[in-house]
């Protein structure tokens, strides 16, 4: 009863701030402003956890397939089709979930119990649109692009580990990564980064919006959200796979 | 001016507001009065509709207010100016985009017409170089003031203030007082103030609305306060112990 009652909710929330903007150069200017904050400040923190997830991808198949049956280069395909089918996007995304969603969460959780957004509807601005518009545009542009740039930076992450630590030879490496490569993949990946980054802009508008009380609730919220952007996460991974691959 | 006609808010089982009916005028400065939890804030967020009445009716010069749908509320609310307890700058923009904000979203102006327009209400509450700020960086009188400033920005037809000089000096608060006062009356608006402060009361209470429990009290001018006859008014303007002998030597 809870969960269709916070269901309802959530959908009429999400409803509203698709409804037309006020004025379309303000929506567009805030978008920008979004990609910057929620995205391009990512860039960094995706680098990082995509280099050392390739390196111990790479280092982890090799361990459990030392068989001299199995040539090494399958070690490279299974390093670079584990990094673009689940690591560079799931796992990405449960990180991003953890920054991005967190920090949209407190924003308008603040912004709910200052009355910020009371003066912003007294304006007679349609609050919803105004706030969560900008931010849903921004991560369902920009999420996929962080998605493939993890792609690039795992399989490059691997490289390393063969080069510095000697796990395969590096020929064999570039060799895997090459053979049977499947275009679809990255489209694949892209369309569940696409849901991904809706839930990770909207789930936490809803616990923020929402908030009632003061920073204490606020960061209750917050951390709700979270939790809940990871399970979505998770369910809907597996909902898109069934769909997408089978 | 805007009407509040039997006017019930309650939260689940408790009534905050209890069929409060009364008028606010134009070009006049009403005000809202009561100890803190009476419900002036309630009754100021069910007047522009923030808060759903549970029963009753809103006016704003002939048009009922809170039965209206959401677009018809929104052109109303672009003629509301108005100034929340706790300021509620957004804290991302600074003080002129701030002010700003309601002249970017709502009109066609220049960035050039826009900016002088901005200057003059900051200049309005004696504000000057403070445009590039950011709201952390003000003082409370002076989140305050230029919280005026945007709900004046785009020249309300009424102004709604919750508290404009509560945790301000005597001095700074009268100055306010004044300035909302002067507005009032120079662009001929509706307006309300809520307080308990009363210094406001007895410089600027043109009308004065008391609330107890939620009902309305007493109604009356500055004038007549001081003798009102009634307990629960002579307690709230007397409560101090100086108050007190006050009003026994007026007697
Ligand atoms: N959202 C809400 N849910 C439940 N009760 C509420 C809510 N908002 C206000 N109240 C209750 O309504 C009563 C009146 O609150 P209100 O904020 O109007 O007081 P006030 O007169 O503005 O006081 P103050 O001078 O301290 O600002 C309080 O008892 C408060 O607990
Ligand atoms: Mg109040």
């Amino acid at each position: 009863m809870r969960f269709l009652y916070h269901f309802g909710k959530y959908y009429q929330l999400v409803g509203k701030s698709f409804s037309k903007p006020e004025k379309v150069s303000i929506y567009y200017r805030r978008a920008l402003k979004e990609i910057e904050l929620l995205g391009i400040n990512s860039l960094g923190i995706v680098a990082l956890i995509s280099v050392f997830i390739g390196a111990v991808i790479t280092m982890q198949t090799a361990y459990n397939i030392e068989n001299p049956f199995i040539p090494d280069y399958l070690i490279g395909l299974t390093a670079r089709d584990t990094m673009l089918l689940e690591f560079s996007t799931t796992m990405i995304a449960l990180i991003l979930a953890g920054k991005v969603g967190s920090s949209i969460s407190s924003e308008i959780g603040t912004m709910r119990v200052t009355e910020q957004i009371d003066a912003l509807e007294i304006m007679g601005v349609n609050s919803a649109s105004y706030l969560i518009l900008p931010k849903i545009i921004a991560n369902v542009f920009f999420f996929p692009l962080l998605a493939i740039l993890s792609m690039v930076i795992g399989v490059f992450g691997g490289w390393l580990a063969c080069i510095l630590l000697d796990v395969i030879s590096p020929e064999d490496y570039i060799t895997g990564i090459r053979y049977a490569f499947i275009p679809y993949y990255i489209y694949y990946s892209c369309v569940k980064m696409v849901f991904y980054a809706f839930i990770i802009s909207t789930v936490p508008a809803y616990h923020g919006y929402y908030v009632e009380g003061g920073s204490l609730e606020v960061g209750k919220a917050s951390t709700r959200s979270v939790v809940y952007c990871s399970i979505l996460i998770l369910s809907v991974d597996v909902v898109l796979t069934q769909l997408l691959l089978s | 001016m805007i009407e509040v006609k039997d006017v019930v808010m309650a939260f689940g089982d408790k009534t905050v507001l209890n069929h409060v009916s009364t008028a606010f005028d134009r070009g006049k400065t009403n005000l809202v009065i009561g100890r803190s939890g009476s419900g002036k804030t309630v009754l100021l967020k069910s007047i522009v509709g923030l808060v759903q009445v549970t029963s009753g009716e809103i006016w704003y010069d002939g048009a009922l207010f809170n039965k209206m749908d959401f677009a018809g509320q929104k052109e109303i609310r672009k003629q509301i100016g108005m100034i929340f307890q706790g300021s509620a700058l957004f804290d991302s923009l600074n003080v002129q985009q701030n002010v700003m904000f309601p002249l970017d979203m709502f009109t066609t102006m220049s960035t050039n017409e826009k900016l002088e327009r901005v200057n003059f209400c900051l200049c309005r509450v004696s504000l000057e170089n403070v445009n590039q700020l950011m709201p952390a960086e003000l003082s409370g009188g002076m989140k305050k003031r230029v919280a005026i400033a945007r709900a004046i920005a785009m020249n309300p037809k009424y102004l709604l203030c919750d508290e404009p000089n509560s945790g301000l000096d005597p001095q700074t608060s009268i100055i306010i007082d004044n300035l909302i006062k002067e507005i009032t009356e120079e662009y001929d608006i509706t307006t309300i103030i809520n307080t308990h402060d009363m210094n406001s009361v007895l410089e600027i209470g043109e009308k004065i609305t008391f609330i107890y429990e939620g009902r309305i009290e007493w109604e009356g001018t500055k004038d007549e306060i001081l003798n009102s006859q009634n307990q629960y008014v002579d307690n709230f303007v007397f409560a101090s112990g100086m108050g007190k002998k006050i009003k026994n030597m007026m007697v």
